[in-house]
């Protein structure tokens, strides 16, 4: 039936990996959209961990001077679900996203480097694992010199210096045991998989786009991947060098941090926030791109101002870098650098409104189908406009002094990267559902989800605002009782449910559309984008031929003229189209040559655990085994070539 | 209507009021000295724009929802995509809005950060997880409880001895951190005599929510009272045979003087990395404020110290309770 040509001879010293089906395919694939279902799948899974972890979390606030947790576990569950939230769920999630939708938004058939998009993905889990390994083989404790009335539990002997991990309070001297180098160095891991699938993805929106899908005629979504890029390949060497700094200080005895060795505290927020403000930007640039996209479609109007849009988001981006100290008002920083970054952080303020100005033009005139995506972009818009609003507040200093660590803080925050970008995150989730699976989801079950979770986000973070002005600090184990904050708390922790509830529907949703769903059928949503112009689920080899782009939102022009009046008008000839492009996509009429699975990313990623061990308990066999994993990852992806030759290739020589 | 007259929702409202009314003693919004009143000022002139620009972007999104949701009468829409005039207007109005809070934001950076003339100087030492104060100008060592004369500047010098922590008197001003190895800065001025609650603002490890505070304002003259008890020393020589002499003993015995200083009582160069106790009975609260200094307390936690602040550098000296009752009788004697 298909007409994909197999490899007829090993050209390789190892013999290739051949497997279509089963556990074996997914392990040695490089076909971007099954990495990219595995990193949704990964990220989800951590997710809920995080959720789990954060409901530990709200069941020790809910009442004042509480012992449900110990200290020890509470600072290490607020830890992890922060670097969890962070690294595991939303940023490896996003990038589920790229991978599927990248190539398809652009007309390719695959990245432009398709083993670095495994090892990178790969890479990820191991890091993940790595980390998690904390909870089997970590240690916690006391400060030097301290003492504790009980052991530190198993779920107590997680990373417990905050995910910001500031120093020294993060060092070897407060922070004794290895639950702190299993932070340091199971982000470092994640470090790299994320630099990776930078690259990967500036080089093939760089060199992958089909003919005539120029820079300006690329979908958002395209767009905000290709500045989150070049965010991550900027603000990750910084983070990598301050954790590189901090697993000497830990390990080696060196004095970047502390001041007794002449080191600066300081210094690691600098370089942190110098990652970290662009990070907060690298986790919600894609949920931009997935709104720009999700909004136009159900509102059956172009998206308002596309230019202004993608160049507002860079304008973000680049802006970005500069107002990294906006986290540090209360630290040790001049008036003038108050006064600079206080500034800066107001200009950020300008493009993200120009965003939400230009959301409100496209669905403005516009014929709404309020279904699940569509309302998860909607309450985007308006969670993400309280979370933009308090942020301006956090640049008008003096006042950011009194909220800054604080609930005020953490409220504001869950609004832009909650009510922000997870928000954005499930209305893509279901925009792209019957892309990815052929299937519909059911749409009941989906407006239940959107309602709970709306409610539930605003019983949760809406009074944590309340709570943060009333004098509610952050990372806080127990409050007392006189400070009358437990009557919010405990409404807090009740919407921390509605939550999770929430989400078992959608997990419900998930597994019972996935099977049963009745099938999406081509085009289901009347399009605009060329990734909907091919089958679904998406046939291996994505486009059939090489589709020839003649204008923004290509896909929607191909179906509609517009009348005098503006209106669009559905061409005589679209259906037939559209019955000839699924012929065409399900039966490619071209051969079509594939790149080959491979077992190497997935070698090579697992050495680095191995590394990290080796530098938390210095032993050499283990430094050795990770050292080993990674040549010979390196040496047989070296010597193997991307794609096989072919049988008919070789006979003509 | 129906809604209204639930007397589950009569009763929530009623909570919520009585929770808004109800006295917060780590409100930020309660300013009671003109460095808060400054932030606060600045805060609500904030707020009410952006509440402005909320009612107008919420008001044309679900004003959007409603008016232009799908119905089966609705012919498509015109496509428009973008107008210039638009785009420049709502990029210049944000940052006229932004222009015109920059202007006072940036005044009172410069005065909140101005060291005030005649300000008395103490020092603030950060320790996990108390706070130390030093009055230089009085040769005063407490812990905990900071005491300040009402309506006149007071200029903290801040630095850590350990992690960072930040200082925090809500209705005195905004945080600032605490450095090892670094002098940091911070005006407080208080309106009238009152107590406030203080709190560390960073996390700086296990026991970080228990490091709290207390700052006292007083009239001028209390003020000076208190400055002329807290020179003086402990009384060295204790009736004979009393509780609070066989306390004296336990105190000097068990090992309290490895790290706590009673001037007067245990001649000591140099600081100690426990809190000075000389004034101890003063003091309304103890163990980084975390708990309200009476008996019931102290017995918990000279029993186990770390029961009740994990990671603490006080350790559990096995004492009898007989030995623990001694010391608080001796330890109330020392005012």
């Amino acid at each position: 039936m298909t007409k994909i040509i197999e490899p007829k001879k090993q050209s390789n010293i190892f013999k290739r990996p051949s497997s279509e089906t089963g556990i074996w395919s997914w392990i040695t694939t490089v076909d971007h959209k099954k990495i990219g279902i595995m990193y949704g799948y990964a990220a989800f899974f951590f997710l809920l961990i995080g959720g789990i972890e954060a409901l530990l979390l709200r069941i020790q606030l809910a009442s004042p001077d509480n012992n449900f947790l110990s200290a020890a576990e509470y600072n290490a569950m607020f830890t992890m679900h922060g670097t969890t939230m962070i690294f595991l769920a939303i940023m490896p999630i996003s990038a589920a996203f790229f991978n599927y939708l990248l190539p398809l938004q652009i007309g390719a058939r695959d990245v432009a480097f398709p083993r670095l998009n495994a090892l990178s993905f790969w890479i990820f889990i191991f890091g993940g694992v790595f980390l998690y390994s904390t909870f089997l083989f970590g240690t916690a404790g006391a400060p030097q010199g301290g003492y504790l009335a009980e052991e530190v539990s198993r779920l107590g002997s997680a990373p417990n210096g905050g995910w910001f991990g500031y120093q020294p309070n993060a060092g070897f001297k407060y922070s004794p045991g290895t639950a702190m180098d299993y932070w340091a160095i199971g982000l470092q891991i994640l470090g790299i998989a994320s630099l990776v699938s930078a690259f990967n993805f500036i080089t093939t929106i760089l060199n992958m786009r089909t003919k005539g899908m120029r820079l300006m005629r690329m979908p958002v979504f395209t767009w905000m991947t290709f500045a989150v890029s070049f965010l991550l390949a900027f603000s990750l060497p910084i983070i990598a060098i301050a954790l590189f700094y901090v697993t000497f200080d830990r390990q080696f005895g060196t004095t970047f941090f502390l001041t007794e060795g002449g080191g600066d505290p300081i210094l690691w927020q600098h370089l942190f926030w110098l990652f970290g403000h662009p990070e907060v930007y690298i986790l919600i640039l894609p949920a931009f791109g997935i709104v720009s996209e999700v909004l136009p479609t159900f509102s059956r109007k172009p998206l308002f101002g596309y230019p202004a849009i993608v160049f507002a988001g860079f304008g973000i981006a680049f802006i970005g870098f500069g107002v990294w100290a906006h986290h540090m008002f209360a630290s040790a920083i001049s008036p003038v650098a108050q006064a600079g970054f206080g500034l800066s952080t107001m200009v950020i303020a300008v493009p993200t409104g120009v965003k939400i100005f230009n959301w409100l033009g496209t669905i403005w005139g516009g014929k709404l189908k309020l279904n699940t995506p569509m309302l998860f972009s909607l309450g985007f818009i308006g969670m993400f406009v309280i979370g933009g609003l308090s942020g301006v507040t956090h640049s008008i200093v003096p006042a950011d002094t009194q909220q800054t660590d604080t609930y005020y803080v953490v409220a504001h925050f869950h609004y832009v990267l909650f009510g922000g970008a997870m928000f954005g995150i499930f209305s893509g989730l279901y925009y792209w559902f019957p892309k990815v699976w052929g299937k519909m989801y059911n749409e009941a079950l989906g407006k239940i989800h959107f309602w709970l979770m709306i409610i539930g986000f605003n019983l949760t973070f809406g009074p944590m605002h309340w709570l943060g002005l009333q004098g509610q600090v952050r990372r806080t184990w127990v409050y007392a009782e006189e400070t009358n904050l437990g009557f919010w708390n405990l409404i807090v922790s009740i919407g921390a449910f509605i939550i999770a509830l929430s989400i078992l529907v959608f997990m419900a949703n998930w597994i019972y559309s996935k099977r049963k769903g009745p099938e999406a059928g081509f085009d289901p949503w009347d399009a605009r984008t060329i990734e909907w112009s091919i089958p679904s689920p998406t046939p291996v080899w994505n486009f059939s031929k090489a589709p020839e782009v003649k204008s923004l939102d290509d896909f929607w022009h191909m179906k509609y003229d517009e009348d005098e009046d503006g209106r669009p008008v559905r061409k005589e000839g679209a259906d037939a189209l559209l019955a000839e492009l699924e012929e065409e996509g399900l039966n490619p009429s071209e051969e079509i040559v594939l790149p080959n699975p491979s077992y190497f990313p997935i070698i090579l990623a697992s050495g680095l655990p191995f590394l990290g061990y080796a530098v938390i308990y210095k032993m050499l066999p283990l430094a050795i085994l990770g050292t080993l994993l990674i040549l010979i990852g390196s040496f047989g992806w070296g010597t193997e070539p991307l794609e096989e030759e072919f049988m008919e290739d070789l006979e003509n020589e | 209507m129906k809604l209204f007259k639930s007397k589950k929702i009569f009763l929530l409202g009623f909570i919520f009021i009585a929770s808004c009314i109800e006295d917060a003693p780590l409100d930020s919004l309660s300013p009671a000295g003109p460095y808060a009143r400054s932030i606060d000022e600045l805060f609500w002139l904030t707020f009410w724009i952006a509440v402005g620009v909320f009612v107008i972007v919420q008001g044309a999104l679900l004003f959007s929802v409603f008016y232009f949701k799908e119905r089966e009468s609705s012919p498509d829409p015109k496509q428009i995509h973008g107008n210039n005039f638009l785009e420049i207007l709502w990029t210049i109005i944000p940052v006229l809005i932004l222009a015109a809070i920059a202007v006072p934001t940036v005044k009172t950076i410069f005065d909140l950060a101005r060291e005030p003339e005649d300000a008395l100087k103490i020092e603030v030492i950060g320790h996990q997880w108390w706070f130390e104060y030093k009055y230089p100008d009085f040769g005063i060592t407490t812990a905990n409880v900071l005491v300040i004369p009402e309506d006149q500047p007071v200029r903290l010098e801040m630095w850590s001895n350990d992690v960072l922590h930040n200082y925090w008197v809500p209705k005195l001003n905004g945080k600032r951190y605490l450095v090892p190895g670094q002098t940091t800065y911070l005006n407080l001025q208080a309106d009238s005599p009152e107590e406030f609650w203080a709190q560390c603002g960073e996390y700086c490890g296990l026991s970080h929510s228990k490091m709290r505070g207390r700052v006292i304002s007083m009239t001028e003259s209390d003020f000076a009272a208190w400055v002329a008890n807290e020179q003086s020393y402990a009384e060295k020589e204790l009736p004979e045979s009393s509780l609070a002499a066989e306390g004296q003993l336990v105190y000097l015995n068990a090992g309290c003087t490895q790290c706590h200083v009673i001037d007067g009582v245990w001649d000591v160069q140099g600081d100690r990395i426990a809190p000075n106790l000389t004034h101890f009975a003063n003091r309304s609260v103890f163990a980084g404020a975390a708990l309200k200094n009476n008996p019931e307390n102290l017995t918990k936690w000279l029993a186990n110290p770390a029961e009740i602040k994990p990671g603490t550098f006080m350790p559990n000296l096995e004492l009898t309770e007989k030995e623990i009752n001694a010391l608080i009788a001796y330890l109330g004697t020392l005012k």
